[in-house]
């Protein structure tokens, strides 16, 4: 079998993806998005942030383009660079002038991986001005009117070197994203992997066990996505604990001591 | 080819230098006598075991040689040398009586042995026990030891025995642990403490009634575990079958059994079941409580409670008070800048999401919200936090916290913990309150003195002089270069050339390229140029040596390199502190504060260096020890621990010679295991006979003239960090 391709500013998401709100985060970004305003997401990872932006790309029928942004990211990865072909120089657009050229969703994820240079070049895109400066063919694009810019970043990283400059955040409207409550949680892993209510309610519980350890030997607690994963696994068949193991705390530490001890809570759950 | 075994005369010689039997009097040719019987492999342990006794206390290795030889009858070498070892330690900690009991003791020691195999150690499992109660919900629990042989719960620290002994596989000890910790923790969380013990207590036999009391709750406990922790309930019904093998004990069945458990097993059935439950049993002969269970003190726990309860409903009410005034302000319309100042009184109420009451993860998941005025509150996470442990105590938020605290209601003061000031320390009688305890190298002993080197971190006075002005202009064409050499590090991107991906096209390469082209050859890929961008993440601490040696020129010359260095480090944004150390004895060592990682660099740190005095000795290894307990809080991909010294680890007691430098040898080596590159620059000349042992061959520079060190010292660190 052949899977379809797309050119990413072709591709729409035609099934709804799956997305249980949890306050009024859906009503804020459209406004923000009728009123041309770019998004900045705030959370801790795994909570349904990109999946988030998947829903309202479908819920506004245009092409998300995401771009995972890490240390190496350049600006010319962002806006386009010279190619060659044939002993001629071509010009590519990267995925923002591609955005922004179709009117499509820009999603940057995990935007402080980037480093701080690479994250000046949507200042331009950010602000009511919504141009994109290429300098490199001493062009200037503006963006269509559905062009939207949405950014997002896990504030629990937060360090010296992990901060996203005050002229980057002041130009964003943010929305803070959570996990979810026990119930809504619990209802999302069952929706996802179709597993019984009775060990969903076990995994969420695990999840917050998890949680109350951050800080005390854990950088971050179990995300909903790993509760999920953990949730397909035991659909298949493998045990619980064995399930809790490998999918949550394998994820979540090294620490064989610390391994240990969440062993030890999951198997006095299950 | 087996060596020959060692005569009597060789013998009484190796124990006379060992035991120093001219000024010890100790009488070598008792144990001499015992050991010549022995093949020559036990004579060299048990020699060289003793000799590694004797670097602790002569009279105590006197005993153990006499010892020794029965000992090895019973155990094996490793166990003989723990067992040894375990002696020294007690020395260390408890005096030569206990140590020597230890020796003496052999039988007990023998007979405890298989607790040592099959047994779980509580300061061994600590380390994952800790965050297992930390897991369970509610309240952050703390784990301590308790002397005797029962667990039980102040309803803030779990109390558990050193080591569990009772079953033969470690397992099911280490089971034993786990399950009184789910079990003291079902007591907080469920309810046991909510109830008037006096109340309760107050008949003719108190003890009886508790008995009583223990035995039905804690069929009711059970059933909380069982819904929350299913696999943990599990495990629990085989360690009480184990036990009831084991012990061959009977379980009794309770007069009016049925109604019992059927009462106290009910899904809603809380402690006044328990109460009522209580009232219709008379007589019943409780059985003893299993393994995990524990006692009860509520004694103990009720004045632990009462001055929590006291202090928490302050701290909630006047956080109230700062919500409810901040809420004020951001509803404030106008632009006036009024000032909200609190009147007692106003209310908080509370939005129940779900119609659960008494589960505190209520509180976590955001189930439980406060409402001021109609609008929903944000709840800082230490508010959450007080929230839980309430509804620990409580079951509920009760209504009379609801109300924020009036101006100057409480006195806070009250209730914070009495922090003792670090440079009190030698006025009053404590001496180790309040420090941090560190382990020390007995190179003699091969073995470390546990908990040995008392440690705190003091504040250093600023000194506002003119000493930071003069320096900067005495040296300031030096600083001048050091800045210019500086900077140059700091722009280090690079442009690479004919790279397979990049953000420019290489004219040159493409020129190239289409040169070979046309003469037939296939083009290159290599067409791009790319910039390459290096971040320096650096952290580094220097440790600044204080003793009373480097009185004069040397603290000048040492004060004058860290001022030039700071001023050029902050061009490179490496982050870097500064430490001075000194003390006298493992009594009192003292790390004096310049410059922590998260100060910033101004006047005030300038005017710390300025006043870095000599002090007393140089006790290393502890200082080190503590560098890279800080260095592991930090994230950095290169860890530097740059000492500035002017000579030899040096204390007043024995830390002198090769025992200083073994020490301080051994805790560059733990550094260096948690990944810290230490480097050491020292104006001491005879340095480099002892300096290569510790910090190895390209790890440290001597520097002949002190004048030098201030351009040195930003020299070496330069080439350090690149």
């Amino acid at each position: 079998m052949q899977s379809k391709s797309f050119k990413p500013e072709e591709y729409y998401i035609e099934d709804e993806p799956y997305y249980q709100p949890i306050g009024d985060e859906i009503a804020i970004f459209e406004a923000a998005y009728n009123q041309k305003l770019p998004v900045l997401l705030k959370g801790p990872t795994g909570c349904g942030k990109t999946r988030f932006m998947e829903h309202m790309a479908w819920r506004l029928q245009r092409p998300l383009i995401t771009v995972s942004c890490h240390d190496d990211l350049t600006a010319s990865d962002l806006v386009g660079r010279f190619l060659i072909s044939g002993g001629e120089t071509v010009w590519v657009d990267g995925p923002l002038a591609r955005s922004v050229r179709h009117g499509a969703i820009c999603y940057l994820d995990e935007v402080v991986e980037a480093r701080k240079d690479t994250t000046v070049v949507i200042h331009p895109l950010a602000d009511d001005r919504r141009v994109l400066p290429m300098e490199k063919i001493g062009e200037l694009i503006e963006a269509t009117p559905e062009f939207c810019l949405a950014i997002s970043y896990n504030p629990g990283y937060q360090s010296v070197m992990k901060d996203l400059k005050q002229s980057t955040r002041q130009r964003f409207v943010a929305l803070e994203f959570d996990y979810p409550d026990a119930a809504l949680e619990t209802e999302i892993i069952m929706t996802e992997t179709g597993i019984d209510i009775a060990t969903a309610n076990q995994l969420v519980k695990f999840a917050h066990m998890t949680r109350d350890l951050k800080g005390s030997g854990l950088d971050e607690g179990a995300s909903t996505r790993l509760l999920v994963h953990a949730a397909k696994l035991i659909h298949e068949n493998i045990p619980p604990v064995t399930a809790c193991t490998t999918a949550i705390s394998q994820a979540l530490t090294d620490d064989a001591d610390m391994l240990v001890a969440m062993n030890e809570l999951s198997s006095s759950l299950f | 080819m087996k060596s020959k075994p060692l005569t009597l005369q060789e013998i009484v010689d190796f124990l006379d230098i060992c035991f120093e039997v001219e000024f010890t009097f100790i009488k070598s040719e008792l144990a001499a006598e015992l050991i010549v019987q022995q093949t020559r492999s036990d004579q060299d342990f048990i020699l060289n075991l003793t000799r590694r006794v004797a670097a602790t206390n002569k009279e105590l290795a006197f005993q153990f040689a006499m010892n020794a030889i029965r000992a090895l009858d019973h155990m094996d070498q490793h166990m003989v040398e723990a067992w040894a070892m375990s002696a020294t330690d007690n020395y260390d900690s408890k005096g030569l009586n206990p140590a020597m009991s230890v020796i003496r003791d052999l039988d007990n020691y023998v007979d405890t042995a298989h607790i040592r195999t099959c047994g779980a150690v509580l300061a061994e499992e600590i380390p994952v026990l800790l965050p297992f109660a930390h897991g369970l919900s509610g309240r952050k629990l703390k784990i301590a030891e308790t002397e005797g042989k029962h667990s039980y719960t102040d309803t803030e620290t779990i109390f558990l025995p050193a080591f569990t002994s009772l079953f033969e596989e470690s397992k099911d000890n280490f089971l034993i642990y786990k399950a009184s910790i789910a079990f003291l923790w079902a007591q907080i969380h469920f309810g046991t403490f909510r109830i008037p013990f006096e109340k309760l207590l107050d008949c003719d036999a108190p003890d009886k009634q508790l008995n009583k009391f223990f035995t039905l709750e804690s069929i009711r406990l059970e059933t909380c575990i069982k819904r929350e922790l299913p696999g943990l309930y599990r495990d629990m019904q085989t360690l009480k079958q184990k036990e009831e093998k084991q012990l061959q004990r009977q379980r009794i069945e309770i007069e009016n059994w049925r109604y019992i458990k059927h009462k106290l097993t009910a899904d809603n059935a809380g402690i006044h079941d328990t109460l009522h439950c209580l009232a219709l049993v008379d007589e019943i002969q409780c059985p003893p409580p299993y393994c995990y269970q524990g006692i009860l003190k509520p004694d103990l726990a009720g004045a632990v409670m009462q001055k929590r309860i006291e202090k928490e409903k302050a701290y909630f009410r006047i956080a109230l008070k700062e919500l409810a005034s901040e809420n004020m302000k951001n509803n404030a319309t106008d632009n006036t800048e009024a000032e909200f100042e609190m009147d007692s009184g106003a209310k908080f109420d509370i939005r129940n999401k779900a119609d659960r009451q008494n589960d505190t993860q209520q509180v976590n998941s955001g189930v439980i919200e406060l409402e001021f005025e109609g609008d929903l509150v944000a709840l800082p996470d230490h508010v959450k936090e007080l929230m839980t442990s309430i509804i620990v105590d409580f079951g509920e938020i009760p209504p009379e916290y609801l109300y924020a605290a009036g101006p100057g209601e409480y006195d806070l003061k009250k209730y914070e913990e009495e922090l003792r000031n670090p440079n009190d320390v030698w006025q009053g009688t404590y001496h180790e309150e309040g420090a941090e305890l560190y382990n020390e190298w007995n190179f003699k002993r091969q073995h470390y003195h546990k908990n040995w080197c008392v440690l705190r971190e003091l504040e250093l006075e600023p000194e506002y002089d003119d000493f930071v002005e003069n320096t900067l202009h005495k040296h300031k064409a030096l600083l001048k270069n050091l800045r210019h050499s500086f900077e140059i590090l700091r722009g280090e991107d690079k442009l690479l050339k004919k790279q397979v991906h990049g953000d420019n096209i290489d004219i040159d390469a493409l020129v190239e390229a289409y040169g070979d082209v046309k003469s037939g050859m296939e083009m290159t890929d290599r067409l791009f140029t790319k910039m390459h961008k290096v971040e320096r993440n650096v952290a580094v601490i220097f440790m600044v040596d204080m003793s009373g040696s480097t009185r004069g020129w040397i603290n000048q010359a040492e004060r004058e390199s860290l001022i030039l260095l700071a001023e050029v480090i902050q061009i490179l944004g490496d982050r870097f502190a500064i430490y001075g150390f000194s003390g006298m004895t493992r009594q009192r060592c003292e790390l004096y504060k310049i410059k922590t990682f998260d100060e910033e660099y101004n006047d005030e740190i300038r005017a710390r260096i300025s006043n870095i005095q000599p002090q007393n000795y140089t006790r290393m290894g502890v200082f080190i020890r503590h560098m890279t307990r800080l260095f592991n809080n930090i994230e950095a991909s290169t860890k530097l621990l740059v000492t500035l010294s002017d000579g030899k680890p040096d204390d007043y007691d024995t830390y002198r010679g090769e025992y200083g430098v073994e020490d301080t040898r051994q805790a560059l080596y733990e550094a260096h295991c948690d990944g810290i590159h230490s480097y050491c620059i020292t104006i001491d000349e005879k340095a480099r006979d002892y300096l290569p042992h510790m910090y190895g061959a390209a790890n440290y520079s001597v520097i002949d003239d002190v004048a030098q060190l201030p351009l040195k010292v930003s020299d070496i660190y330069r080439r350090l960090t690149t």
